[in-house]
């Protein structure tokens, strides 16, 4: 493989466009990024009984994730070492007390380690023996789980999951901590989408506070239309036209909504929609939430200014709605993310099917937001086929944030800092690559 | 000669009897446990007969309703709801509540008019590809019938192009008719897709 310069390629204030399109520069993002961060895996919530597996991707490396009899999460290979048979062919289920391929019948306890081999004795004077790690499903090099999202690393060596995710665990904080009992539980749906471009314009557009009034007028100004008609008749509206018609915001209302930018690429986006009613349902809830936690616990977690939070380079947690979108990269130009809704235990019905009103909305298949997302990525992925210019522009505001601690705050909202900081990680991850040329 | 060799191993064999014992996979894991079987998916429609007049009646509707759609006349299509009519598509097929599970689509006649006039919206970007669809429906069963209202069943495909790319979506309609000023009117049209669980290349931008 020739050499990657990545100081060409990527620099402060402007990418080459093919870090979007080559092929090449893919499959070391893989190997380097997906493959050696902690990518996450699933809610414990989607494995309660032992049996219970939930299939997954980490970069091109096929996963499952089972819970075991102990009641321990494992994160293992999905791949028989016989013969490379994958041993579950669903999405998710429950494999009983044991793997077993279907093409030869080796099995396997749910820790990956071999249960048993037809016909033993065929390996006498083999160098294979069961005693041989290499006759166990592989597991992933590092599995933890932060309260209750599991995550692995394929790498044995780096930081550990708490140090990776940094401050941007407050996504998970804020999630579970709007529980009056501190826990979340998935609801048992996943819409699962596929963008035709690369990964990084999804993770780029989650902070991007420039486009939505651009991209999404037509959706905002329809739903501020009805939203309005609504109040005319009946004073207020459900809040779920306010999801939609916040899209059509003024330029300065976006440029006002700060992006806090962390190490490793994480990011937030804080709160524009203003999600504290003070109808019925949200005092019941709130009433349980402060014999929870007490008045002064409640107001720090209901007041979080969170929209959502990125965990670069594949997920984007929506914490104050219990949403989340995972990233599976499929190659350059093919990205498919899977959409999860979870539940606020102990939180009253009424909560739920608020939020419910987002995944509808915005985050299904029949989204009317994401459809001039995909659009846009989509033109861009053909885009950055021409010639007609080799770069991509991050020079937004540059110069023009905070630096405190190593985290970077926009002064601008639609500042390009997001991107900036998101190609600082990509650039460090990548620069551990044998073919990449170092600074 | 390896030919003699050959022809001596073919010269004799085994003959498996088919009622010796446990199989293969039995025999290292009989256990079973967990991983059963669903027995049963889906929905099979009940069949009432009912006037000729009226069947037709309602089988034309649908057709209209179709077409409508494929038409893009989106207004014409929503009227074709009552006032308090909805649209659902659930993201599986045993759910039974199109406001306390998540869906694909939700939308009464409000949300209905802000996709559609998303779609009309000169600035919905999405819409400046080439797009188009074609749906076709199957038998039309009637399951139930009350004074003034009706449910039908019907089967459907949809096929639709979206630049050079060809989509396919299929599966079942269930109507809930009522009548009103003389009118057979929506008052929930469910829409079962049977790939709603699959992965969408790019989103559903219209009602299926």
């Amino acid at each position: 493989m020739p050499a990657i310069d990545l100081d060409h390629l990527v620099q402060p204030d402007r990418v080459h466009r093919s870090v979007y399109t080559d092929q090449a520069i893919f499959d070391m993002e893989m190997e380097h990024i997906f493959e050696t961060a902690w990518v996450y895996c699933g809610h414990e919530s989607q494995v309660k009984e032992p049996g219970q597996f939930q299939t997954l991707q980490i970069g091109r490396q096929p996963m499952v994730m089972v819970r075991a009899k102990d009641g321990q999460i494992n994160v293992l290979y999905n791949r028989c070492p016989h013969r490379g048979v994958q041993l579950c062919g669903s999405h998710s289920g429950n494999t009983g007390g044991s793997f077993v391929c279907p093409y030869h019948a080796w099995s396997f306890h749910l820790d990956g380690k071999v249960k048993a081999i037809p016909l033993i004795q065929g390996y006498d004077g083999t160098r294979l023996s069961t005693d041989d790690p290499d006759c166990n499903m592989a597991r992933a090099a590092r599995v933890d789980n932060y309260r209750g999202f599991v995550f692995a690393s394929l790498s044995a060596e780096g930081p550990s999951l708490v140090e990776f995710l940094g401050d941007a665990k407050v996504a998970f904080d804020d999630m579970c901590d709007r529980s009056p009992v501190g826990e979340v539980e998935v609801v048992p749906v996943c819409h699962r989408v596929v963008q035709q471009s690369n990964w990084k314009f999804f993770m780029e557009n989650q902070l991007d506070a420039l486009h939505p009034s651009v991209t999404h007028q037509s959706t905002g100004v329809s739903a501020r239309r009805v939203e309005n008609q609504i109040k005319k008749t009946q004073g207020s509206a459900p809040l779920h036209y306010h999801y939609l018609s916040t899209f059509a915001s003024s330029f300065d209302q976006w440029d006002s909504v700060q992006t806090v930018n962390f190490p490793h690429g994480h990011g937030i986006l804080k709160a524009y929609m203003g999600l504290r009613p003070t109808d019925p349902d949200t005092q019941e809830y709130e009433a349980l939430m402060r014999q929870a936690y007490g008045t002064e616990k409640t107001e720090e977690f209901l007041s979080r200014s969170i929209h959502h939070v990125l965990i670069y380079p594949y997920l984007s947690v929506q914490s104050p709605l219990q949403q989340i979108r995972c990233l599976r990269p499929l190659g350059p130009d093919k990205t498919l993310s899977e959409i999860w809704h979870f539940r606020l235990k102990g939180a009253p019905e009424a909560i739920y099917r608020r939020a419910m009103w987002y995944y509808n909305l915005v985050n299904s298949p029949a989204t009317m937001i994401n459809a001039d997302d995909l659009e846009n990525w989509t033109r861009a992925q053909w885009g950055l086929q021409s010639k007609g210019n080799d770069w991509v522009s991050f020079h937004r505001n540059m110069g023009g944030d905070t630096e405190k601690d190593g985290v970077l705050y926009s002064n601008n909202g639609t500042s390009e800092v997001v991107m900036r900081n998101q190609f600082k990680a990509w650039r460090s991850y990548m620069l551990k690559a044998p073919t990449a040329q170092p600074a | 000669m390896a030919q003699t060799e050959v022809k001596q191993a073919l010269g004799s064999g085994v003959i498996i009897e088919a009622v010796q014992s446990l199989t293969g996979a039995e025999s290292i894991a009989p256990d079973h446990m967990g991983r059963s079987r669903e027995s049963a998916v889906g929905y099979i429609p009940q069949d009432i007969t009912i006037e000729p007049a009226l069947l037709r009646q309602l089988e034309v509707l649908l057709a209209q309703q179709a077409a409508m759609l494929d038409a893009r006349r989106w207004s014409q299509w929503m009227e074709m709801f009552t006032e308090d009519g909805v649209y659902w598509m659930p993201a599986a097929p045993e759910q039974t509540d199109w406001e306390s599970q998540p869906s694909i689509f939700a939308e009464d006649k409000l949300l209905m008019q802000v996709r559609a006039n998303r779609l009309l919206h000169p600035n919905a970007w999405s819409q400046a590809a080439q797009w188009a669809t074609h749906h076709l429906l199957g038998t039309t069963l009637v399951e139930q019938v009350q004074s003034g209202s009706v449910s039908t069943y019907t089967a459907f495909q949809m096929m639709e192009v979206r630049r050079d790319k060809v989509r396919h979506f299929g599966g079942s309609y269930r109507h809930h008719w009522v009548q009103q000023d003389g009118q057979w009117k929506i008052r929930l049209q469910r829409v079962d897709m049977f790939n709603a669980q699959a992965s969408y290349d790019y989103v559903i931008q219209a009602w299926i």
